[in-house]
């Protein structure tokens, strides 16, 4: 008889081993064609996209490509001390900026240095059209008087300064807009006034939405949730109809559809009118600012939480609350010391998912959130498609996704992923 | 009432019970449990068993009629108010607790100091030699361990009643045996009452002071264990505890304890008068297995007739043989494994007999 400890072998001698890993080999490979589609799409459409957005949420290589020369000379000033760049840096500017005026570049160079500080995209097209028509061989003054004269701003210490800041491959910029900071002429970082500062209160605004509408959809998930696993079949199948109904129409529609009823001669407003609830004149304005959004998204967001509570609300005994109950407990202590904790993988599961989704919501605060009800994500996709500051917006997008990573490893640690139950 | 119903413990008092408002469930059902008593309901499912286990722990109402506990009428007590411990047969031991805190949940509901608690709670899981459990999760237990700690939980709190819904329903048959005994041994140790339901017979006469065969909804008999395997009272209960034959004939002659009923086949089987309607009406005769003889001498007994073995199932310590006899084929005689008797074979022709008194005349179905 071999020993323990020595390897065991096949008939023909070959190692188990090896010979179970031969064995083996056909399955994974089999397994890994099945998921070969699958993955190769999400590559292309899903992880590729968010790494490009990251890059491009630090990505500044347009003054690089723009002012080549320029860049390089700028290194070697200092504007710290208070003097202006050298006459070979202006030299290099001209004719940087006379190649990309007559590529029709340096407009592009001026829109993306205008984030910084406004006034740089009106410098930048102005200075072009002027470099345009520039002939060196019949200046008679220097570069830089040249510069200065097409715009005083030439003159100045900051101008140079921010394109020195911007000159290098990644910029830290739009992440710091992103966060309502900005950096002074000095480079030191600072806080925007609290006029301009608008992407904090969003985030906080987007948070405190989101955490309204997931409490929201637990208090009014939890009980249909438990009538849905607690009810005889025939009944609790009608009822899940009712509640998937939602997912058969369109989001659109849904959307639509409070609007019809939450607006100024919506329905509920004229019903409480027709009741004499209310006057005329004092109809209430449920729509187009944050009440319209927690009104629609809960609603649209509900099915989302009462699913995974039911899953996990089936699979509770029902003698567990007997139990308790035998024991001498009353129905409610039965419920928060016995039932309740059991239900919490659910509430987690649902909490989560609702808290995410409304998290990045778009169609419905774009719809019914007016001012005070729009959140990050209606912002992003303003700067994709508006504003065309795709750099913000990826920034944006990257602060969110870590927001929701952070979530989810705080709930991790907390209840543990484990523990959750979709379905 | 005649009899004195106040020393009683438990008391159903003409309890129905209906869930559709068409069907009952439970009909016209009276039983009084004593203090200390071990008794079962014993049925097959559907029987209305487990409603009246529901009804007593006040899941479920009673449509009509009065259970009183102690002489306290409870039909409006709430279940937590009524005191009675519970096992049941998922065990329903709370997943999120450890063993310690299941016990110990019990005790909390009824705001007993943290000391004492411990102590109890240390006092039970002794009882059931899980003493070193108390720390782990009920998933952590196996399933003998897991119906011995929610035992120990119904009885933590000293309930006057503990009721048990097929407690054993979910373990192997060696588990389920030793716990039959580990039960019983507890119910005799504390002098609690028991309510036990199961449709599983040998645990009913195992461990049951008394036994109540449920059947559509009506106890068909309430008797000791020894007494219902050798008096049952009717077909049902007869068929329903242990190996019966049965064979169904019309009563041709009526004495004060005794009959004679005639098989289809034309045989005259002398039998213990019990259950029957009356001369010339139809009967079924009960003989246990072993109570029959093979080869018996003349005179030896009343009821002798030839039979053909048709087939021999060996079982070990006997031979289950299934012979033709008074025109019955599914007659099964338990011959034991000694020798000079089991020399049989299939198609074998023996004569086989058995006494008067033996063979109950029972009524029809």
């Amino acid at each position: 008889m071999a020993s323990n400890t020595e390897a065991l072998k096949t008939a023909d001698g070959i190692s188990l081993k090896v010979s179970l890993q031969r064995s083996l080999r056909r399955k994974k490979r089999n397994a890994l064609l099945l998921v070969a589609p699958l993955f190769l799409f999400i590559l292309v459409t899903f992880l590729f996209p968010i790494f490009d957005m990251l890059i491009r949420g630090v990505d500044n290589k347009i003054t690089q490509e723009i002012l080549p020369t320029t860049v390089v000379a700028l290194a070697k000033w200092d504007p710290a001390s208070g003097q202006l760049p050298d006459e070979d840096i202006f030299k290099a500017f001209t004719v940087d900026g006379q190649v990309a005026a007559k590529a029709k570049t340096i407009s592009r160079l001026g829109k993306r240095l205008n984030y910084e500080k406004s006034g740089f995209s009106s410098l930048f097209r102005k200075t072009g059209r002027q470099l345009k028509k520039f002939d060196p061989e019949k200046m008679t003054t220097s570069y830089k008087e040249n510069l200065i004269s097409i715009d005083k701003k030439w003159g100045k210490v900051e101008t140079g300064s921010l394109i020195h800041r911007e000159s290098g491959r990644y910029t830290k910029s739009y992440y710091l807009t992103a966060f309502d900071l900005t950096q002074n002429s000095e480079g030191n970082i600072e806080w925007k006034d609290a006029d301009s500062s608008i992407y904090i209160d969003l985030f906080k605004r987007t948070l405190w939405l989101s955490c309204l509408i997931t409490f929201l959809t637990i208090l009014f998930g939890y009980p249909i949730a438990y009538l849905l696993a607690t009810l005889k079949a025939k009944t609790s199948n009608l009822l899940m109809i009712l509640v998937l109904l939602p997912f058969w129409t369109s989001l659109l529609v849904r959307t639509s559809a409070w609007i019809a009823l939450l607006q100024k001669e919506g329905v509920i407003n004229d019903t409480l009118v027709a009741i004499g609830i209310i006057g005329d004149e004092s109809r209430l304005s449920m729509i187009h600012n944050s009440t319209g959004t927690l009104i629609a998204m809960t609603h649209i967001l509900l099915p989302f939480m009462i699913l995974p509570l039911f899953s996990v609300m089936k699979t509770i005994n029902p003698s567990y609350v007997r139990a308790a109950r035998s024991m001498g407990a009353t129905g409610f202590t039965a419920f928060r010391r016995v039932y309740f904790p059991n239900t919490i993988a659910g509430i987690g599961a649902g909490g989560i998912l609702v808290f995410i989704l409304s998290i990045g919501f778009y169609i419905t605060p774009a719809l019914v959130g007016g001012v005070d009800g729009t959140m990050i994500s209606n912002f992003i996709a303003y700067h994709i498609s508006t504003s065309l500051n795709w750099g913000l917006a990826a920034a944006l997008g990257a602060i969110l996704l870590s927001l929701v990573l952070v979530l989810y490893i705080l709930y991790d640690k907390l209840v543990g992923i484990d523990n959750m139950k979709l379905g | 009432m005649t009899e004195n119903n106040s020393d009683y413990l438990v008391r159903f008092e003409n309890v129905q019970k209906s869930y559709d408002g068409e069907l009952l469930v439970v009909k016209d059902l009276n039983l009084n449990m004593a203090k200390g008593e071990f008794l079962t309901m014993l049925g097959p499912s559907g029987s209305g068993k487990t409603t009246c286990l529901m009804m007593l722990a006040g899941f479920e109402p009673a449509t009509h009629g009065e259970i009183y506990l102690d002489n306290v009428p409870i039909n409006r007590v709430p279940p937590h108010k009524r005191g009675i411990g519970m096992v049941f047969q998922s065990y329903a031991l709370f997943p999120h607790m450890t063993i310690g805190e299941n016990l110990a949940f019990p005790l909390e509901v009824r705001k007993m100091g943290k000391s004492e608690r411990d102590k109890k709670v240390k006092i039970a899981l002794d009882m059931v030699q899980l003493g070193a459990f108390a720390d782990r999760r009920p998933s952590q237990l196996s399933g003998g361990q897991q119906q011995r700690v929610a035992v120990a939980r119904s009885l933590v709190f000293d309930p006057d009643v503990v009721l048990m819904d097929e407690p054993l329903g979910a373990l192997d048959k060696n588990l389920r045996e030793q716990m039959q005994y580990e039960i019983k041994h507890i119910h005799e140790r504390l002098g609690v009452t028991v309510l036990y339901v199961t449709h599983d017979q040998s645990e009913a006469l195992t461990m049951s002071d008394r036994v109540a065969v449920f059947d559509a909804g009506i106890i068909q008999q309430l008797a000791p264990p020894d007494v219902l395997y050798e008096k049952p009272e009717n077909a049902f209960v007869a068929d329903f505890i242990g190996d019966n034959n049965c064979l169904i004939g019309i009563v041709t002659e009526e004495s004060e304890n005794s009959c004679v009923v005639q098989t289809p086949d034309g045989s005259n089987i002398k039998a213990n008068k019990v259950n029957i309607a009356g001369k010339g009406q139809k009967s079924t005769l009960s003989i246990r297995p072993e109570r029959v003889i093979i080869n018996p001498e003349v005179g030896q007994v009343p009821n002798i007739f030839k039979a053909k073995a048709l087939e021999l199932i060996y079982l070990g310590d006997h031979i289950r043989t299934r012979m033709q006899v008074c025109g019955n084929d599914e007659f099964y005689v338990k011959i034991p494994n000694t020798s000079h008797i089991a020399d049989l074979n299939e198609g074998d022709e023996v004569s086989i007999g058995w006494n008067e008194y033996d063979c109950r005349a029972l009524d029809a179905p």
